[in-house]
């Protein structure tokens, strides 16, 4: 109990220093949503977030650095990776490739799907929030766009590639906009966002699609590098021990200076 | 040959040992000249602590860059797949990672402290003016060191900010494009470009690095450390005991090594914390963009240097058209200061205005932006004339006279601000306030022959001032 609220202490602590960053600049789209970060700690969560990658990403996107067997770590057994998320013919110790063809993949929607290993620690903007907080809001403001080629737009990532992969659990969307007057200049207006319109509904209740993404994105977030469960709590350990170490140092020091005059 | 000497009847294996040792190579000899009988000035303060904190990170960079290379690929291939080999399948590999990349960062934290701790309390002045230089050398091999080494994860900052550095070389008129193609071995950054960079920072510019750290330690130990007063401990003067030994010494061996132990714990706490629970520090030390394959087709919409190197970056960025006007109009100013006022002969007068008629019309016919090159350039190698440019009468900034302090302190802030401005994406007020940074960076460093005479300083004590902890 104790360790999983030290856990999540430092997770927020974390992400708090990733805001105080400003780096990057950000390309466009909207204000980012906040991720519910406890989502990390909820090995039920990671493991549907598995199960949900496998089943809706892994299509397109690969994950070339992350192998199938590491999944352990989230609490799965081998025999359970193998029948449930392994595809036919896989090994439980490759890693998640795709047979989708790179140049084909440019061919059909006009950019190659990019490797997801690592996507979640690559998204981050310093202005603008997490990586995390980056996936969890695309992955929530598809919209119908028939101007589009997929037929999808994205708020998060204007004109995006990728159609909306998860509609059937959503539903089908669009988006309202206004057009206002621009605050720093009158002659011009601005496209405004002025919400959603359900068109059609989805297997999943909007929240419960909430629930999902999480998920999901914390999935992403915990594929970009499995070790950092173990990375907080070895730091705990090493930052006990020094604090013991410098005490001692600092009183040894104190003794060995104290006949200097 | 010296004498050989016989280690005593009936003493220990241990001592038989280093007798027959000390025959033949000078253990004993150097352990004391260098630790137990190196006499130190007891009245050190805490900014003396970033020497030894520099020597422990180097020792922290070699380590685990070892290990590194051991599961490194350097190919453009395989390079970042094999960074993420190191940080999901090496045992212990992330650990390993995050200690070189933060021990990077960390390494500029404390030799900029190390530099400023020198700055402030003169340490550059006779008779250590050769220390500054090698120190100097050794933070220029440090910047090679981290740029090439930045380009090993072969991430998209890797790729554009190494792309964006090796053009500025092609700024350089007459052989520029030759020089930048050199450089990358081919004419983008490509996979041979990765390789030699490879090669240089694992293998030339650690051995210059190391002869260099060995060099500035000899020299410090042959002249003595300087110290917060700024008096020295070991001149004809100083006072010292019934063996020659100075009173205001201690032997480094126990007493600042304890010392340093102490400042060591202080320092892995802030060190580990970042390993541990921020190695990316808010995309400081890791930055974002590198968790994204290098792809030679897209341009990232901002390219920034890390942070240690964004200072000079801002110089670079700052020494636009309208920058290299302004420096020519300084230029004539200085020239018709020197024939009002100057007090030079006629000939004199004459060289210094021919001087600048020529560097005028070199700046005018070449490019701002080889300029920049050359600003950028320039302020680092001004460092190493320090020594003398300083005419200051007294060594360390404690019996300046007031406003050398106030200096030193605008001194810090606009090299902090120009980090700053290197970091964001570069705007007109941005620009307009780098320039007037480097202008005031310049002219700290050239008109120190001027300025650090001005005034009239403290007395400077006797000895040291010490008060007993």
């Amino acid at each position: 109990m104790m360790k999983k609220i030290i856990a999540k202490l430092l997770i927020a602590a974390s992400a708090g220093l990733g805001l105080a960053g400003g780096v990057q600049a950000s390309g466009g789209g909207i204000d980012w949503d906040k991720f519910p970060q406890e989502k990390m700690t909820d090995m039920a969560a990671l493991q549907h977030g598995a199960k949900l990658f496998v089943n809706y990403c892994l299509n397109c996107h690969s994950a070339a650095f992350m192998r199938y067997n590491r999944l352990r770590d989230l609490g799965l057994s081998e025999a359970q990776i193998k029948s449930n998320l392994l595809f036919a013919g896989d090994k439980v110790g490759e890693t998640m490739k795709v047979s989708l063809d790179p140049k084909q993949a440019k061919d059909w929607f006009g950019a190659t799907p990019p490797d997801l290993t690592v996507i979640a620690r690559s998204r981050a903007d310093g202005a603008k929030g997490s990586g995390a907080d980056y996936l969890y809001t695309y992955m929530r403001t598809f919209y119908r766009d028939e101007t589009k080629a997929t037929g999808w737009n994205n708020l998060a990532f204007p004109s995006v590639a990728m159609p909306h992969v998860m509609w059937e659990l959503q539903g089908q969307r669009a988006a309202k906009f206004a057009e206002e007057p621009d605050p720093h200049d009158h002659a011009k207006t601005v496209h405004v966002f002025k919400g959603f319109e359900q068109l059609t509904p989805g297997s999943l209740s909007p929240a419960q699609y909430d629930q999902a993404v999480a998920d999901l994105v914390a999935y992403l977030q915990w594929m970009g590098e499995p070790a950092q469960g173990q990375r907080f709590r070895l730091g705990v350990l090493v930052l006990l021990f020094l604090s013991v170490f410098t005490l001692f140092a600092w009183r040894l020091n104190a003794s060995y200076w104290k006949d200097v005059k | 040959m010296a004498e050989f000497k016989e280690a005593p009847a009936g003493a220990s294996a241990g001592v038989k040992l280093l007798t027959w040792v000390d025959n033949r190579f000078p253990a004993s000899k150097l352990y004391k000249e260098h630790l137990s009988e190196y006499y130190a000035p007891k009245n050190f303060n805490w900014w003396y602590i970033f020497g030894s904190m520099a020597l422990l990170v180097l020792v922290i960079q070699i380590v685990t860059g070892i290990f590194l290379v051991m599961h490194y690929k350097p190919d453009a291939a395989l390079a970042f797949a094999s960074v993420e080999y190191i940080m999901r399948d090496v045992p212990w590999g992330w650990l390993i990672r995050y200690m070189h990349s933060t021990g990077a960062s960390a390494f500029f934290v404390v030799v900029y402290l190390h530099m400023f701790r020198g700055l402030i309390y003169g340490s550059y002045r006779k008779p250590r003016e050769l220390v500054w230089i090698f120190g100097c050398g050794i933070f220029l091999c440090l910047m090679a060191e981290a740029f090439m080494g930045y380009l090993l994860p072969w991430g998209q900052m890797s790729y554009w900010g190494a792309q964006v550095i090796v053009n500025l070389f092609a700024a350089v008129p007459f052989v520029g494009p030759d020089l930048a193609l050199l450089i990358r071995g081919d004419y983008v950054v490509s996979d041979a470009t990765l390789n030699r960079f490879f090669s240089f920072h694992v293998i030339a510019v650690p051995l210059v690095l190391l002869g260099l750290v060995v060099a500035h330690i000899i020299a410090l130990h042959e002249v003595g450390s300087n110290n917060p007063d700024g008096v020295e401990i070991k001149g004809p003067k100083a006072p010292k005991d019934a063996h020659g030994k100075p009173l205001d010494g201690i032997p480094f061996h126990p007493y600042y090594t304890v010392h340093d132990i102490f400042g060591v714990g202080l320092f892995l706490m802030v060190f580990t914390a970042i390993v541990f629970f921020s190695p990316e520090l808010g995309g400081y030390f890791l930055e974002y963009n590198n968790f994204i394959p290098a792809d030679p087709l897209k341009t990232p919409a901002h390219i920034a240097p890390v942070w240690y190197f964004t200072p000079f970056y801002s110089m670079l960025r700052a020494t636009t058209d309208v920058m290299v006007n302004v420096l020519v109009v300084i230029m004539a100013a200085g020239v018709v200061l020197t024939w009002l006022k100057g007090n030079f002969s006629t000939k004199g007068k004459l060289i210094a205005t021919v001087a600048v008629l020529i560097a005028a019309a070199l700046l005018k016919i070449f490019d701002a932006k080889f300029w920049g090159v050359v600003v950028m350039g320039g302020a680092v190698v001004i460092l190493f004339f320090l020594p003398w440019l300083d005419h200051s009468p007294v060594k360390s900034i404690r019996y300046r006279p007031d406003w050398h302090k106030y200096l030193y302190g605008v001194f810090v802030v606009v090299f902090l601000v120009l980090g700053y401005l290197g970091i964001k994406p570069p705007s007109d007020i941005g620009t307009l306030v780098s320039q007037v940074g480097t202008l005031f960076y310049f002219g700290f460093f050239l008109l120190m022959p001027w300025w650090s005479k001005l005034g009239t300083p403290k007395p400077v004590p006797e000895r040291v001032t010490f008060h007993p902890h």
